[in-house]
């Protein structure tokens, strides 16, 4: 592997250089990144990892993972914008999982200084540092990255392509390359002449791809506009086909019981479950059992007819011991101390000091479709049916547990109903390997029920805030920020890649440390409970998710403490620390018309930086009839470069939904080492009916483009908290919060 | 015994134990997939169904208790004709991840058939048993209202 120093000082002397009309991209950019994965069959023709062409027209791969948020359909638009395709005529597939796929952006987020008002110079060493992702093979989706990582090198790929096309058109009719133009998937000649892609492909696949010109904003006919959704007919008619629908020929179907308290499986008498019906094998799985069936309802009655023994916990039994644990973190050295500027330990003469403490349960991610894979190992290898986020991860994985080559492994990523970050593990489709090497030569699916997704989850992680902060002259002149709670960052990626890269976790601080506030002495510490044991991963927004309610509701306690309005006391900071934060407070001001509100209404505004993105929220509640209803809600997000507005207000609804469902009633707890919630009765979410209504707005001031999947999570739960002590001055520290309210 | 059952006008035998939820005969014997599983406990609407123009949970209704004609979402309309509210859902580009969708288009089918032009408060009562965690739910009100011909 090249050393970082190496990769930074090679992006710097190729750094793009923006000219007039657009950006030129070299030879040097437009090289395929690694092998092509594409294996072209009979009478098609891949021009790039990324355009294959056949007979009946051009399709385009987007390999990241479709788990809701509309990445296929605004990835393959970033092509076909410079590919020239109609809309009409775009088809999107996730292809095969590969190196070529590495997620240039995902290792950018780790480089160093604040990422908010990055300068050119940030920007280039984040690069440099995404190219990291290429060695590790990282095809992950995930940080919301893929607007960041495709932006520049989609439609790179689709203008590559797309010259290449009018080369090889230019030579069968001997005409300057000058003379041709492309439009609706053809180059068209001098004459008029209309040549469609697919004549020319065969071609144009031997031409090199010569410098390209990426076209200017201004012209982008695809790109800036609310395209409709490529996938949006299928999910419509129960045609689009997700891991849960794959049907190969002679499949069988399996439920699986792993241990409800995350350790071994002592033993297990399946007497019973082997004469029900429909019944065809039992699989020792190890830590748990599995059954294959002809049907998967079956299957479930007889794995849960399975009397098993189960080994303790390796983590303490009851919740109040493990919060216990994470409170006891705060006696560590700090593992991180990220930000530390004027002197956070002395309180300035003149100010009021506040202090408080939050904490936050473990959640469940409990996407719609329940977890399952298919898989079917054979003479020829292994095949594996699976939506998954870190599909070249999986095909390691799944390799090793079948004991293969990872090259006799074939991944096929469907689309996700719901991910979240859960199906960013292995463990699902490493289990249905394991058991469909019970029954070679025939595919088995293995479908978690639902009380097995809730209770074999990798959760958001719970955590405890103390906050110290002081205030003077309606201001906050001070801010010590902690937070513990275990590593999400460290397991997970030990579970990715074998190792967790040493130094400071900073996921477990994002949006502690980072927050777009000028306050001249601050300090943020994070505190890891590292032998806290608890199963955790990538929850929606991840340390984001807690460290937003903590900061936000913090923030509000100091405004009210210093007798500012909470919205101006954000605002004022916000303006001195970066413009696009305090453009997007500025927005839900106007918006809501804040500070105007109804009669008997209570309001609350939250800002969080999260993933690039800052993202102001505020809250309307109202008291009815002793209940809580969620009336109105203002979301303001701003991401340089909106490259489809519906999209975009899907995601950013999508998000603040996701984190007023976990604020109001998310909440995992552990008794006798099993999580005590089983499924949707006692870990439900947001319903229609309690739904506000919900005003979007999406800024483009900030210089880089940014993501959106996740920055509408993180302002929900605060913006909510706030707003109940608007409405009813009472301060909400813990989460969830039907602990203490009554919702509608 | 195999039990004979008629889904989206189409008479199918199936040689199932009897207790087999409905949705897992759609799913694994029939394969219409288009019928989703989500909890199994009727808890979140994934799996909804007409029998007989009623929206019942596939879940909840066992194979040997099904009662009339069944049509699932591959029933409603195709990608090549859709109904005149998927169509709806398509204009107000209503998915996202989409798993919860096919149980969302046919509790809110069922709805119009009995209310053709429902008030909020009406939407909400029918709707709020099919769970989405996409937040989909401005979107969904958006396409009934506007396939019940009732704009904004």
């Amino acid at each position: 592997m090249a050393s970082l120093g190496k990769i930074a000082r090679r992006t710097f002397l190729f750094g793009s250089a923006a000219i007039a009309g657009g950006v030129a991209l070299g030879v040097w950019y437009l090289k395929a990144p690694a092998p092509n994965p594409l294996k072209p069959a009979e009478g098609e023709t891949s021009l790039s990892p990324f355009v294959l062409i056949d007979g009946s027209g051009v399709t385009l791969i987007a390999p990241r993972a479709e788990m809701g948020q509309g990445v296929h359909t605004t990835w393959a638009a970033l092509i076909a914008e410079e590919l020239d395709l109609a809309w009409e005529q775009v088809r999107v597939i996730h292809g095969p999982p590969a190196t070529a796929y590495y997620n240039a952006a995902l290792m950018a987020e780790n480089a160093p200084g604040p990422a908010y008002g990055k300068s050119a110079f940030q920007h280039a060493v984040g690069k440099a540092m995404g190219t990291l992702g290429k060695p590790l093979k990282m095809q992950v989706t995930g940080g919301s990255t893929a607007m960041k990582d495709g932006f520049e090198r989609m439609r790179a790929a689709g203008a590559a392509a797309r010259e290449m096309l009018k080369t090889a058109a230019a030579q069968r009719l001997g005409v300057d390359v000058a003379r041709l133009r492309t439009e609706n998937g053809a180059v068209i000649a001098p004459d008029g002449t209309v040549l469609p892609y697919a004549d020319l492909a065969a071609e144009a696949a031997g031409i090199a791809p010569r410098e390209v010109v990426l076209r200017d904003p201004s012209d982008w006919k695809l790109l800036g506009r609310a395209l409709p959704r490529l996938d949006m007919v299928a999910k419509t008619t129960g045609t689009a086909q997700y891991a849960i629908d794959m049907r190969p020929e002679g499949l069988r179907f399996a439920a699986l019981r792993m241990s409800p308290r995350r350790g071994a499986m002592l033993s297990f008498d399946a007497t019973q479950a082997q004469a029900m019906p429909g019944v065809e094998k039992i699989v020792d799985l190890g830590d748990g059992v599995a059954v294959i069936a002809s049907n998967t309802w079956l299957a479930m009655q007889a794995v849960n007819a399975i009397d098993a023994d189960w080994g303790p916990a390796p983590y303490p039994e009851t919740s109040e011991a493990i919060m216990a644990e994470i409170a006891a973190a705060f006696d560590n050295t700090p593992d991180s101390t990220l930000r530390d500027e004027g002197d956070a330990d002395t309180l300035p003469a003149g100010a009021t000091e506040v202090t408080a403490e939050y904490r936050v349960p473990f959640l469940a991610h409990a996407t719609m479709e329940p977890l399952n894979a298919t898989a079917k190992i054979s003479a020829e290898g292994l095949e594996i049916w699976s939506g998954n986020q870190l599909p070249t991860f999986v095909r390691r994985a799944c390799a090793e547990e079948a004991g293969l080559d990872e090259t006799r492994v074939t991944v096929h990523t469907t689309l996700m109903g719901g991910g979240f970050g859960r199906r960013g593990e292995l463990d699902f489709s490493v289990l249905a390997t394991r058991v469909a090497m019970a029954l070679p030569g025939t595919p088995v699916m293995t479908t978690w029920s639902r009380e097995e997704d809730m209770t074999q989850d990798f959760y958001r992680p719970a955590a405890i805030g103390r906050m110290r902060g002081a205030v003077r002259d309606g201001t906050a002149v001070l801010l010590d920020a902690a937070v513990a709670g275990p590593s999400t960052a460290r397991p997970a990626l030990k579970r990715w890649m074998g190792f967790a890269p040493p130094g400071p976790d900073q996921v477990h601080v994002e949006g502690l440390w980072n927050q777009p506030y000028a306050i001249p002495n601050i300090r943020a510490r994070g505190y890891i409970a590292a032998d806290l044991q608890v199963p955790v991963g990538f929850w929606r927004s991840v340390g984001n998710s807690y460290n937003g309610f903590i900061h936000e509701s913090f923030m509000d306690e100091m405004a009210h403490a210093a007798g500012a309005d909470p919205l101006a006391f954000r605002l004022a900071l916000a303006r001195k620390a970066w413009g696009p934060a305090a453009a997007c407070l500025e927005a839900v001001r106007e918006m809501s018309g804040w500070p105007d509100k109804p009669q008997g209404t209570g309001r609350g505004v939250a800002l969080c930086f999260s993933f690039g993105t800052p993202a102001a929220c505020v809250v309307e509640v109202a008291d009815e009839d002793g209940a809580i209803r969620l009336t109105r809600a203002w979301i303001a997000a701003d991401v340089g470069v909106a490259l489809d507005p519906g999209i975009l207000d899907q995601q950013l609804v999508g998000g603040l939904v996701y984190g007023l469902s976990a604020a109001m009633m998310g909440e995992i707890t552990f008794a006798d080492g099993r999580a005590e919630q089983q499924n949707f009765p006692d870990y439900d979410a947001l319903r229609m009916g309690q739904m506000p209504v919900v005003e979007t707005r999406i800024l483009q001031t900030q210089r880089w483009i940014s993501g959106i999947g996740e920055p509408g999570t993180p302002p929900a739960a605060p913006a909510l908290a706030n707003a109940l002590f608007d409405l009813t001055g009472e301060r909400h520290r813990t989460l969830p919060l039907n602990r203490s309210v009554s919702f509608v | 015994m195999p039990t004979t059952l008629t889904v989206n006008g189409t008479a199918h035998r199936v040689d199932l134990p009897e207790d087999v939820p409905l949705l897992w005969v759609l799913r694994d014997a029939l394969t219409l997939t288009g019928t989703k599983y989500g909890c199994g406990v009727a808890a979140c609407g994934a799996c909804t169904v007409h029998i007989d123009g009623e929206a019942v949970r596939a879940c909840q209704v066992a194979l040997g208790d099904v009662w009339g004609e069944v049509t699932t979402i591959e029933g409603l309309g195709t990608p090549e004709s859709l109904s005149r509210l998927q169509q709806a859902w398509v204009d107000h580009q209503v998915a996202q991840c989409g798993y919860c969708q096919s149980g969302q288009i046919l509790q809110a089918a069922a709805l119009l058939a009995e209310t053709p032009r429902p008030s909020d408060a009406e939407i909400d009562a029918a709707m709020s048993g099919n769970l989405c965690r996409c937040g989909t739910y401005p979107r969904i009100r958006a396409a009934i209202r506007s396939a019940a011909g009732m704009e904004g």
